[in-house]
């Protein structure tokens, strides 16, 4: 592989796995395993945890995608991947 | 005018416009059939994969497990929403730039394999039939409740429309249509719930209102908290599953929905690889407008429910709401069979508790969403809307499960293995032999669901985690795995998956043949079966991994294969091929 292939390529995986990072966070940290002591948070008369299982961790979802678009579109300029 | 017509009328004009929409882009070509000639916008692709993905258990069961099991539930929420985050993120654009029609497709070539593909083909039709039967459920339960009869005749009207619907069009025909549906669908779904939340809270918006306090000047949340606990439940906002358990399942639904064939195969459809990344967040952001809406239809419909059947206080003896007082939608849900009412304490009243004893109504958590509107009493346009919506769900993802496994027999095995040389006119035939067959399958078990519509798919998500999901991703991310590897993976994955819901749910679901009782002390350390498929995915990583070390590598040209699809650049043309 050339080495601008290869650059792309790790700048590729770095994003993905950060985004994979918040992707953990939200859902299986905050929404499952931390759930209880976040219950004793109040948000907009939700528990904290329980909000995150039922709908701040698919908000966070959805954001994840077009952050991801957007930075890959980047990417695809920087290394001249990218389609015509 | 009566509930029945207008639901007849709301349900009939749908159908007429999807079937309309059918007829007007009939497919032509084989390429047609399967990926719509690859010309479809990100946006209206995004939405067609919505409506694609949404299905029974969404519309009918998702909100229904909400409503009894609270926050248990959670699970399949984030579980069938962040699978999309590893879809976009490790394999749509890859998979586009790699250009093919189906998903075995790109095994067998990528794994420079013929027994690649055929096993990839074995793993998609396990768990595209176990998905179809989760529908077959849903679609029965709809049928039941809108033409009035028992479970049955439901779900046989129900498997003839599909047929009907299914065979007629190609993917074409379904993409344009499943555009129809989310519309349909969605609006079904979000009326009722903004009427309830504004009926139960005063906020028109069901994502705030679940939040939100009651007339009593309570929270809703914590007022149903207490009133389950008064019945003798657990509080519903609270944890009542492992750790353990929850986490495994929300895996499981994560990656058995990046490796779901009929959703990976619209992602071949859009004209670009950067077409595919922002298709992916499009299809996510109108599933969000549903699933964000569920868990307030779920809490909303269960807090109604509770309160019809107990109006007065939970330890006065008249306390229950007399049978002989129960509603309409009561006694129309009492002759599909799905909601019952046993006296057990001969006082002539509906006593609902948690102790199985002391417990008088039994509903099926499946009727929840349809009987919502009813219980709100809302007006019957809106009750014959969210019929309208279910079967728009159930029939829009039964097309596309059946499309990836008539196209999974007719193009990768009929013409892809066994005769290369068959014509385009027969292997249309063969796809639509094989769509009968696999909805006389399904609707034979649909007759004894191995659980809740909902359910059912989840076990479905399991078996394509475990099996199709690692060879995918190894395939574009670790240049190093050979064919052995991945075969001896998915074989793996599916096979310890497969055994270990079987040994819990009966052989092939037939009732009695279990090995042991489906219970928490027999399942291995805890794991219930619909949350095995993220232990089979690592066993299939696992053994991939080691077979692929003391094998071979895989030829060159392969190596340059993988390094191709890792760059947008040169994408194939968004015609048929």
């Amino acid at each position: 592989m050339s080495t601008s292939a290869n650059q792309y390529w790790r700048a590729n995986l770095r994003l993905v796995s950060t985004l994979l990072v918040i992707w953990f966070i939200v859902s299986y940290l905050f929404g499952i395993i931390l759930v209880e002591p976040l219950n004793s948070i109040s948000l907009g008369g939700y528990p904290l945890g329980f909000w995150f299982a039922q709908q701040g961790s698919i908000y966070t979802f959805v954001a994840l995608i077009f952050i991801y678009v957007w930075k890959m579109g980047q990417l695809d300029r920087k290394y001249d991947v990218h389609e015509d | 005018m009566d509930l029945q017509t207008l639901t007849y009328i709301v349900v009939g004009a749908t159908f007429a416009l999807y079937i309309g929409i059918a007829i007007w882009s009939r497919a032509s070509s084989t390429g047609e059939f399967y990926v719509a000639g690859k010309g479809v916008h990100p946006v209206a692709n995004g939405m067609a994969t919505a409506a694609d993905w949404m299905s029974a258990a969404s519309f009918i069961s998702m909100a229904g497990l909400i409503a009894f099991k609270g926050y248990d539930a959670s699970v399949y929420l984030m579980g069938w929403t962040g699978g999309y985050v590893l879809l976009a993120m490790l394999l749509a654009p890859y998979l586009r730039k790699f250009g093919k029609f189906t998903v075995p497709e790109f095994i067998g070539d990528r794994y420079y394999s013929q027994t690649a593909r055929i096993v990839a083909v074995i793993c998609l039709i396990v768990a595209s039939i176990t998905y179809v039967i989760g529908q077959m459920k849903g679609i029965g339960v709809a049928f039941s409740r809108f033409l009035e009869t028992s479970y049955e005749v439901g779900l046989f009207s129900g498997m003839g429309i599909v047929f009907i619907y299914a065979v007629m069009g190609g993917m074409k025909g379904i993409t344009y249509t499943q555009i129809a549906q989310y519309v349909v669908l969605i609006f079904a779904y979000t009326v009722p719930a903004i009427f309830i939340s504004l009926q139960l809270t005063g906020n028109p918006l069901p994502q705030l209102g679940l939040g939100g306090t009651i007339a009593s000047g309570e929270s809703l949340l914590a007022t149903l908290d207490k009133v389950l606990v008064d019945l003798g439940f657990n509080e519903y906002t609270a944890m009542k599953d492992t750790t353990l358990n929850l986490s495994l399942l929300t895996l499981s639904l994560m990656i058995g929905t990046a490796g779901l064939p009929h959703v990976i195969v619209r992602f071949f459809t859009v004209p670009k690889v950067a077409d595919a990344r922002k298709s992916a967040g499009w299809a996510l952001l109108f599933i969000a407008i549903l699933y964000t809406t569920a868990p307030a239809v779920g809490g909303m419909s269960f807090f109604n429910l509770i309160n019809t059947v107990q109006p007065g206080e939970i330890a006065a003896e008249d306390g229950a709401l007399k049978y002989e007082d129960r509603p309409t939608w009561f006694s129309n849900w009492e002759k599909t069979g799905l909601l019952s009412f046993e006296d057990k304490n001969a006082d002539g009243r509906i006593q609902y508790r948690a102790a199985k004893d002391e417990n008088e109504l039994t509903v099926d958590r499946d009727i929840m969403v349809l009987a919502n509107p009813e219980i709100a009493k809302l007006p019957n346009w809106v009750i014959a809307l969210v019929v309208a919506g279910g079967l728009a769900a159930a029939l829009s993802t039964a097309a596309g499960l059946l499309m990836a496994i008539s196209s999974a027999i007719s193009h990768d095995l009929v013409k892809g293995v066994f005769n290369p040389g068959i014509s385009e006119k027969g292997e249309l035939f063969a796809a639509r032999l094989a769509m009968a067959g696999a909805i006389g399958i399904a609707g034979w078990f649909g007759l004894n669901p191995p659980g809740f519509a909902a359910q059912v798919v989840a076990l479905a998500f399991g078996l394509a985690a475990s099996s199709i999901f690692p060879a995918l991703m190894m395939g574009i991310f670790y240049k190093r795995m050979n064919n052995t590897g991945a075969i001896l993976g998915m074989i793996a994955g599916l096979t310890s998956t497969l055994v270990y819901i079987f040994w819990f749910k009966g052989w092939f679901f037939v009732p009695g043949t279990e090995m042991a009782a489906n219970t928490a002390e027999n399942w291995f350390m805890g794991i219930q079966p619909e949350s095995f498929g993220a232990v089979g995915a690592l066993i299939n990583f696992a053994v991939a991994i080691v077979v692929s070390k003391l094998t071979a590598p895989p030829p060159e040209h392969i190596q340059h294969l993988v390094e191709d699809i890792r760059v947008p650049k040169g994408a194939g043309q968004a015609s048929a091929h």
